[in-house]
């Protein structure tokens, strides 16, 4: 053939990226991945936005990943540029975030010399990716790009990381296209007929059900959450979202309960714990979502549909188990469910329904609002009433306000908000709403942010400028971690230990520094005038809202608690004792 | 450790069999998934066993409750270079062989005892000197473990063992 060895690796990583669908890459470059940056240099089909720091590059492809649902993607140099991405990687490894995130490398005949820059990078990041690959030949750099990018998007979605010695993306080699690429790993997306069967007996049997859903949802896609709408009506039966599944099932439904767990509703916790029956799908009984686990929904029978088997009897054994992609199942449920004409038992159900609109009645996300302070749920649910109707994708760092955005911003759609749940990585934030912005640059696209948690990326700011990427940051300044102070304040005898950052800067003016705007409201009777002016300038704005410092977030299920004994609010006396923090949830 | 795993349960032996790529790094994977996860390995032999298709076969020896080790096995499969986990403890009858060589040195009497004990064990002399001998013993860890013992008190200086290998009895393949 012509076209034999005529490429060097650098075109070959383009033109693969080319076949894979890649658009964008967010990157940062240095002397192991010059020659690829001088690919970079001679096309315009790619786009490469230039973050500031490597950790942010990876939270970006995140934010792009979960935005669209395609696979995001990453480069940056070898050493300090790789161990700079480590964060990021557990981050999207936690959240099953699809990405595929290229390292420079130092050459081959230096590999463990000790080189200058050399970081055995797929050793330290072996147990924080799906996969990764060294590639040590030319020959196999297109195979496995291609098989990163499936690894990457294939069952559960996570983080994949190909290291790229700087020789090899030097030396000739044949560009093999995905076609001809074939992989051995090969996630079943089908699940069991026989188990759906049973699966739909059981729901159409239950009196008490609730359908758990989380995550894995998003993973699915857009039409898994279309079925899961379909079929939870279908049954008339309640749903609750995990953090990670908010927006699978619309928040404004009635047969909504809002998100569960740690900081969920009164309804959604106590359904979980009085159920009979128990439809969990796409979702892994985290710890902040079961409490304690000896006392987890006692006396339900568990379904749990996931793609990943290592999920299932993990934390909590469940009595029928169906593995496959949510989509997958959901299709054939509905099937099974028509076809054998179930129904739901209407009395028990309307009992059952009659008892959670007694949890609802307590209207648990109540909040004594003020005229003389920004309430922080005040501000979420202005900032949720003056946008809806751009249908804006939400990000969030981590703490305090991160929980209120979960509880008082309204999700009616899949892939609109973006937030770190597992690793809980504060500095998530801005670079995730950086990608979304990169991936959406017509929409509204708002960063819910604490004052700490913005300034452990905020150098991102810069990257906004440059690529006029008009992200909103919207600061819930609270002058405190609010989130570490609230658990020293209810578990630590009310010992602020480094909790009160004593200086913090002028965000309005920190925001004019790198060339976007900077607005400031300290009286509830501004935010309106700031929401409004925030998302008509067509550049990026930090929003630096002065909120009450000493407002805790609730409802909350203390550590080593169980769902029914959660606390309502400061008064509620059930906030006497924590139980052990080994039975429960652990970490801010 | 969670609640559900405070639960008494029993505590169980398992022998699990992988069929992964024979390329660099699948060991280090297969390590990191039991240190990270804090599950036990009692012992893990592995080595190429089909060249052709470029496939290695790790045998591990664990233990862990019945929910401990299905998540082993579980968490083996999720990794990108495995293509078969099976636990021979539980899937049938399976054979399962040690192979250690065992150094004893003294003379005399002691000397002509461990040669009358690493017979009854079938044990081989594959290296002697005037004052000492190594022993090839083959055999299930228990008796691998007894004639270790049985060494003891004669002299033994060194012990390499190879760790369980272990097979399916029966025609089929993994
Ligand atoms: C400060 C803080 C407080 C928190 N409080 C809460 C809280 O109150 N409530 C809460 O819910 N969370 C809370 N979290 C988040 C929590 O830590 C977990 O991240 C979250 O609960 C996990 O969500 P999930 O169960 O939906 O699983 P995910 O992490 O989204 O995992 C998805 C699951 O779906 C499976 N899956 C993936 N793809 C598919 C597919 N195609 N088909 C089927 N299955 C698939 C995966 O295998 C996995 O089991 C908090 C986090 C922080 C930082
Ligand atoms: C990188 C990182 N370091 C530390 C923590 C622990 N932590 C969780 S929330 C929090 C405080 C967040 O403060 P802020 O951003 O102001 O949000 P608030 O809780 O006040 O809304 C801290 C320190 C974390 N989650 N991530
Ligand atoms: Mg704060």
């Amino acid at each position: 053939m012509a076209q034999h060895d005529t490429l060097n690796g650098a075109e070959i990583l383009l033109k693969a990226l080319a076949d894979q669908g890649v658009e964008v890459i967010f990157g940062y470059p240095g002397g192991a991945v010059l020659p690829i940056y001088d690919e970079l240099f001679k096309q315009n089909r790619l786009k490469h936005v230039l973050v500031r720091h490597e950790q942010a590059a990876v939270h970006a492809a995140e934010g792009y990943a979960r935005s669209t649902g395609k696979v995001g993607c990453v480069l940056v140099t070898s050493g300090p540029g790789a161990t700079n991405t480590i964060t990021g990687l557990t981050d999207a490894l936690c959240d099953s975030i699809p990405l595929v995130c290229f390292t420079g490398q130092v050459p081959t005949s230096l590999i463990g010399n000790d080189a200058f820059q050399e970081a055995d990078i797929t050793g330290i990041t072996r147990p924080c990716t799906k996969h990764n690959y060294l590639v040590k030949d030319v020959g196999d750099l297109s195979r496995i790009v291609h098989e990163a990018f499936h690894v990457a998007r294939s069952g559960r979605p996570g983080p994949v990381l190909v290291d790229l010695p700087k020789d090899v993306v030097q030396s000739k080699g044949e560009y093999v296209p995905p076609q001809r690429v074939k992989s051995k790993y090969k996630p079943p997306v089908k699940g069991d007929i026989k188990a759906i069967e049973t699966a739909a007996e059981m729901i159409a049997r239950a009196k008490r059900p609730v359908f758990y859903v989380g995550g894995g949802l998003i993973n699915s896609g857009a039409a898994a959450c279309q079925l899961l709408t379909q079929f939870v009506r279908m049954t008339g039966y309640p749903c609750t979202q995990t953090l990670m599944g908010l927006g699978a099932f619309p928040a404004s439904d009635p047969l909504s309960l809002g998100m569960l767990g740690m900081h969920g509703t009164y309804e959604a916790n106590l359904a979980m714990h009085g159920c009979d029956l128990m439809i969990n799908i796409g979702a892994r009984f985290d710890d902040r979502v079961t409490g304690r686990l000896n006392a987890f929904s006692p006396n339900s029978k568990k379904i749990h549909v996931d793609i990943d088997p290592s999920s299932v009897n993990k934390n909590v054994a469940v009595d029928l188990a169906v593995i496959g992609d949510a989509a997958h199942i959901l299709e054939d449920l509905i099937k099974v469910w028509k076809a054998k004409q179930y129904r739901a038992d209407e009395k028990a159900l309307r009992a059952w329904w009659a008892e959670i609109d007694q949890w609802r009645a307590v209207n648990c996300l109540h909040y004594e609002n003020s005229n003389k302070v920004i309430k922080p749920q005040y501000a979420i649910q202005r900032l949720y009433e003056l946008t809806k109707h751009k249908n804006p994708y939400i990000c969030t760092e981590v703490g305090q306000h991160q929980m209120w955005a979960a509880q008082h911003f309204r999700f009616e759609q899949p892939n609109h908000w973006m937030t770190s749940g597992g690793l809980g990585t504060m500095g998530y934030g801005l670079p995730a709403a950086m990608g979304v912005q990169t991936a959406h640059p017509e929409a509204l696209v708002v960063n819910i942010a604490g004052e700490s948690s913005i300034q452990m990326n905020i150098q991102e700011m810069a990257t906004l400028c440059q690529h006029k990427l008009p992200v909103k940051i919207f600061i819930l300044n609270n002058q405190y971690m609010g989130m570490v102070r609230q658990w020293q304040e209810l578990i630590h005898g009310g010992r602020y230990s480094e909790s009160h950052m004593e200086h913090h800067p002028d965000f309005v003016k920190l925001a004019e520094a790198y060339g976007a705007v900077g607005l400031r409201a300290t009286k509830p009777g501004e935010v309106d005038d700031l929401i409004k002016e925030m998302i008509a300038v067509d550049r990026p704005v930090i929003a630096d809202l002065r909120t009450d410092a000493s407002e805790n977030c609730f409802p909350m299920i203390m550590p080593g608690m169980a769902h029914n004994e959660m606390v309502l609010g400061p008064e509620d006396k059930g906030m006497e004792k924590p139980g052990s923090e080994e039975d429960g949830m652990v970490l801010v | 450790m969670t609640a559900m795993t405070k639960i008494v349960e029993e505590t169980n032996r398992h022998t699990i069999s992988v069929l992964v790529d024979n390329e660099a790094g699948v060991l280090a994977r297969v390590i990191g998934l039991f240190s990270g996860r804090g599950y036990n390995i009692e012992s893990l032999t592995v080595a190429e066993v089909n060249r052709a298709e470029n496939l290695s076969r790790i045998t591990i020896v664990t233990t862990g409750t019945a929910m401990i080790v299905e998540q082993i096995k579980n968490q083996l499969r999720r990794l990108v270079p495995v293509h078969k986990v099976s636990d021979l403890t539980i899937e049938g009858p399976h054979v399962a062989r040690e192979l250690a060589l065992v150094k004893v040195a003294g003379t005399g009497d002691k000397r002509v005892e461990s040669l009358r004990i690493a017979d009854i064990f079938r044990a081989r002399a594959i290296d002697s000197t005037n004052e000492s001998f190594v022993f090839e013993v083959v055999g299930a860890t228990e008796k691998v473990d007894a004639f270790i013992k049985l060494m003891e008190p004669l002299g033994l200086v060194d012990v390499s063992r190879t760790g369980v290998v272990a097979i399916a009895r029966g025609p089929n393949p993994l």
